[in-house]
């Protein structure tokens, strides 16, 4: 029943009423010529590959700086997932300054009394890890059970029935509060920062224990050091049971030691050797520190797993466990870096020599950079982030403000440049019209529909936020379709749409103030304002302009 | 038994021969002068949750068979058995629909085929088949884009096409690939409706750069294909009244989308630039009672073949221009499990269809079924890396040049070729 109606819903979101009872003739069919050749998706390929060691050289034109009006609009688009009515003028009035510092200081900002509510109704995000895998042991445990007994024909069916009403009961708590928080709390900059940092080290919902573990993972390793030391929210992530088993970590033994975790749920696993597992040293060194040219070897990576040993799941609290028993006692080096045999201790070496390497103050400043200038940042300001992120011990807080002090920041060059991902749009379009849903499931299928469902990244290098990795014509259509449905159900009148509730009734004039500070192209000024009343919030939304900040 | 059967794909020395390549204009050519760039035609489905190949080409004359699968493995029977293939592979009964096209050799199997990664992850094994570099987690982009990226266009927008309303993993990264609904004809959104076009048309068509390139390259791919899927003339005779089906989100099982094949055919009959498409099914990973000749398995089984052979008939001329691969992330355990079902395996059977392969055989390096022949003594070893078959599709069927398979699959050589050693 509640599936049928989160389809229907979505119909009714994505079609929105009909909103014309006059048609008009077609124009000519758009130019083809314009269609990307061939060669540039080629060239757009190579340039990926070419990865995050990559940074424009700076600005070849002259510096353009932005007016003081343009930098309100550029805090907005940059420290929020989008302004709403009212936030360009509140602003200006208390100074892009002073917004800057409230926001790097999120406990300073009152929060919002419903976003409060909503965080604290969201019980598993507050849970024990441990327990949280025991309640999921049980489950299926029980399902098994219950399968055996029913003499049932089609397993993957159940299988599927089980997982989805897990994901369901997932989705009702992680997913609405992601989305509470992130339309309506006042504390922007730490939603923004908990996107980056979910993304920089990333787990998927899809991966087995993680689709209960994600939430506390994002509020218990993420969120309180969005804005903190690197090294506290490193050190977070590794002893997160979520990390652990989504990058199997939990399964890494010094070779012939007994797999005995509580994650093994088979005699089958019982009785298993271990041996190295180095996924998630690789990854620790490739995506979460150092950067895939950060000089590191694939010697080093079986060194840095062999100090990984052992760290595994739980059986009480929040953070894994580790199994004296299945670690490697012998010494390890690390890019020449020698770590003694000294158990668990080693794992805070080998952290603390990660987090104060050269190459990773480089490869953060320059993934901040990116999410917050440019697809390719200007190398002299990448530069400067990572002087002020080694000299300020990783200060998360320190490296975002020189970011946000400097010339670059400020250029004009540097302004609409970026390409909205799926979620960003989805947030800047509900925050922009004040439209809010009375059902989530509308938006987790718009994300799904765009390639960005909500916590699902399957790779652990988390979603890309680049206009190479969004911008795909399919999408786009999506987009304004979901567009017209968002702008015009502020407007429609009998009945209303059904997926949204809270139409705040903001004018189009508010809603404009939103989108660059009012200021839109010669052209998409033009056709908006010959448009029909009705259809002008929609036009705004899914204008070209919208799609960038 | 020790039975090393490899593939002599190349009888396709005629193809190989013309697959030279000469620089041309669009970075490559052909060198025959004759074929136009977009005539050969890739149709990839990909099976979700690991399908037991054992089950689905089952080595009946290895001595073990029926001792390690003792309530699932298939027999020779008078009627509704095992299709016997070559006295020692016999094929399922439930893809008799497509026997006839291993008769006339335009069918072919490889067996004991997969990833060279380990694991026995749904998402990982997946995610490795789809990115098509196994082992590395953070490949970004799928192998299908990059092959898209590669071939010669003619800049149609709808040149390679996802079923499904999401684009999957192998289809991600650069290059265009519409999407297109399963089992509904023709998706419409707001932009369908004409003033709204008209308007958004009018912005973006304004913008000289890749928002708006994108928008006109959007739009004109949603148009064909569903100018596509509304023409009343349909290119088969028989009634379509049950191809109406509720459309099904994700990977659906074949069982939800049995018209597949019609579909598939339809888009490449009716738009020549359709060029590569992709479809995948769920409902594989038959942990328990999977059944025999009749069962869980054949039961996904029956409607993926028979929506097979509508697809070969539905391409009808096309069909000699055409590969169909058929692959899953992994085979399943070489024993039964105590629940009549199998658990995840290696090594698998991949399926190729086309007027290119020379089929009615079945290849790959299979060592038999003793505990020493498999792998950690459990499953079917993958002796032939699943992209080595893939590069000699795309290489010799395809006439995709060496260079561009390099960016297909990067960093993977294949060990001589498997197909003619």
């Amino acid at each position: 029943m509640k599936q049928e109606s989160a389809v229907f819903l979505t119909v009714q979101l994505l079609f929105g009423p009909a909103l014309f009872s006059t048609l008009v003739v077609l124009p000519s069919s758009p130019v083809l010529a314009a269609s990307r050749s061939k060669h540039v998706s080629t060239a757009r390929v190579k340039m990926a590959k070419s990865g995050s060691s990559m940074a424009s050289l700076g600005p070849v034109s002259a510096p353009k700086p932005l007016t003081s009006d343009q930098k309100v609009v550029q805090v907005l688009n940059r420290l929020t997932f989008g302004a709403k009515p009212g936030d360009f003028e509140r602003v200006k009035a208390m100074g892009v300054k002073a917004y800057i510092a409230s926001q790097l200081n999120p406990s300073s900002i009152a929060e919002n009394p419903a976003v409060e509510a909503q965080v604290a109704s969201a019980e598993i995000i507050h849970k024990k890890s441990a327990d949280l895998i025991k309640e999921f042991r049980l489950v299926i445990a029980q399902n098994n059970a219950a399968r055996k007994e029913a003499n049932s024909k089609d397993a993957s069916k159940e299988e599927q029935a089980m997982k989805q009403k897990h994901i369901k009961v997932v989705a009702d708590q992680i997913f609405k509060t992601r989305l509470v928080r992130a339309l309506d709390s006042e504390r922007q900059l730490q939603e923004v920062m908990v996107d980056f940092w979910y993304n920089h080290f990333n787990i998927s919902i899809n991966k087995g224990l993680d689709h209960v573990l994600i939430g506390v993972y994002e509020e218990q390793a993420i969120r309180p050091n969005a804005l903190g030391r690197f090294r506290d929210i490193l050190g977070a992530t590794c002893y997160h049971p979520a990390m652990l088993f989504y990058l199997d970590n939990w399964q890494n033994a010094a070779p012939g030691t007994l797999m005995v975790v509580p994650g093994g749920s088979t005699k089958d696993k019982a009785k298993k050797k271990g041996g190295l597992n180095e996924n998630y040293a690789r990854e620790l060194m490739e995506l979460h520190t150092l950067g895939v040219d950060g000089g590191y070897t694939q010697k080093d990576v079986i060194e840095l797993a062999r100090v990984l040993t052992g760290l595994s799941l739980p059986t009480r609290g929040y953070w894994g466990q580790f199994y004296a028993v299945r670690h490697d006692q012998g010494e390890k080096v690390i890019l020449g870096h020698k770590i003694k045999a000294k158990g668990a201790g080693e794992i805070e070496e080998a952290l603390d020599f990660l987090a104060h390497h050269p190459s990773t103050a480089h490869h953060i400043s320059y993934a901040l950079a990116q999410y917050f200038v440019a697809d390719e940042p200007p190398k002299a300001l990448v530069d400067r982030m990572a002087k002020r992120f080694s000299e300020s011990d990783g200060d998360i807080k320190a490296v975002l403000t020189t970011m946000l002090e400097s010339r670059e920041f400020f250029d004009g060059q540097y302004q609409n440049n970026k390409y909205k991902s799926p979620f960003r749009y989805a947030m800047s379009s509900l925050r922009a019209s004040g439209s809010r849903p009375a059902h989530y499931e509308p938006i987790y299928s718009f994300l799904k529909l765009q390639g960005q469902p909500l916590y699902a990244c399957l790779t652990p290098d988390g979603y890309k936020n680049t206009k190479e990795a969004w911008l795909n014509s399919d999408a786009l259509l999506k987009r304004i379709n979901f567009a017209t449905a968002i702008g015009s159900a502020n407007f429609s009148s009998a009945g209303g749409n059904r997926a949204l509730s809270q139409s705040s009734g903001q004018s189009y004039d508010q809603v404009l103030s939103t989108v660059n500070g009012g200021q839109l192209s010669s052209r998409t000024s033009a056709v908006i304002a010959k448009s029909p009343e009705p259809f002008k919030m929609s036009l705004l939304l899914g204008s070209p302009e919208f799609m960038s900040y | 038994m020790n039975r090393r059967d490899f593939l002599q794909l190349a009888a396709l020395a005629s193809f190989s021969s013309l697959s030279l390549t000469l620089p041309g204009s669009r970075g490559w050519a052909y060198s025959n002068g004759k074929d136009d760039d977009s005539s050969k035609k890739l149709i990839v489905i990909l099976l979700r949750g690991g399908m037991d190949g054992l089950n689905v080409i089952a080595p009946y004359g290895d001595s073990q068979y029926q001792t390690i699968r003792p309530t699932i493995a298939l027999h020779k029977s008078a009627s509704g058995g095992l299709i016997d293939l070559d006295s020692y592979f016999g094929m399922h009964p439930a893809l008799m629909p497509i026997y006839p096209l291993f008769q006339e050799k335009s069918l072919a199997f490889v067996h004991a085929c997969g990833s060279p990664d380990p694991t026995r992850s749904h998402f990982d094994a997946q995610d490795y088949m789809e990115s098509g570099v196994p082992g590395k987690k953070s490949a970004s982009t799928g192998w299908l884009n990059r092959l898209v990226a590669q071939l010669p266009s003619k800049h149609s927008p709808v040149q390679a096409i996802a079923i499904g309303s999401v684009l999957p993993r192998i289809c991600a990264g650069p290059a265009a690939v519409a999407t297109v609904a399963a089992n509904s004809k023709i998706s419409k959104g707001a932009l369908d409706r004409p003033r709204v076009e008209s308007a958004f048309s009018e912005m973006y068509s304004g913008l000289n750069n890749d928002i708006g390139a994108s928008f006109a390259e959007g739009m004109a791919a949603h148009k064909t294909v569903n100018q596509i899927m509304a023409s009343p003339q349909d290119i088969y005779s028989d009634s379509d009244a049950k191809e109406q089906m509720i459309a099904n989100r994700g990977a659906v099982s074949p069982n939800a989308y049995p018209n597949f094949g019609k579909q598939l055919a339809t888009l490449f009959r009716k738009d020549a630039s359709v060029q590569v498409a992709f479809v995948d099914f769920g409902g594989w990973d038959t942990h328990i009672r999977q059944g025999a000749e009749q069962g869980a398995l054949a039961g996904h089984l029956s409607p993926l073949a028979n929506g097979l052979a509508d697809l070969v008939k539905g391409l009808g001329p096309l069909y000699k221009d055409t590969s169909i691969v058929v692959m899953s992330e992994f085979g399943r355990t070489a024993h039964e499990n105590g629940n009549g079902g199998t658990d995840h395996g290696h090594g698998n059977v991949m399926w190729l269809l086309g007027g290119g392969v020379n089929g009615g055989k079945v290849y790959g390096r299979f060592g038999g079924l003793k505990p020493n022949d498999l792998y950690e003594d459990r499953d079917l070893p993958a002796t032939t890396d699943f992209r080595s078959v893939l590069t000699v599709v795309l290489g010799e069927q395809m006439h995709v040049p060496k260079s561009a398979l390099a960016q297909v699959f990067p960093g993977f050589q294949a060990n001589g070729n498997v197909f003619t050693s």
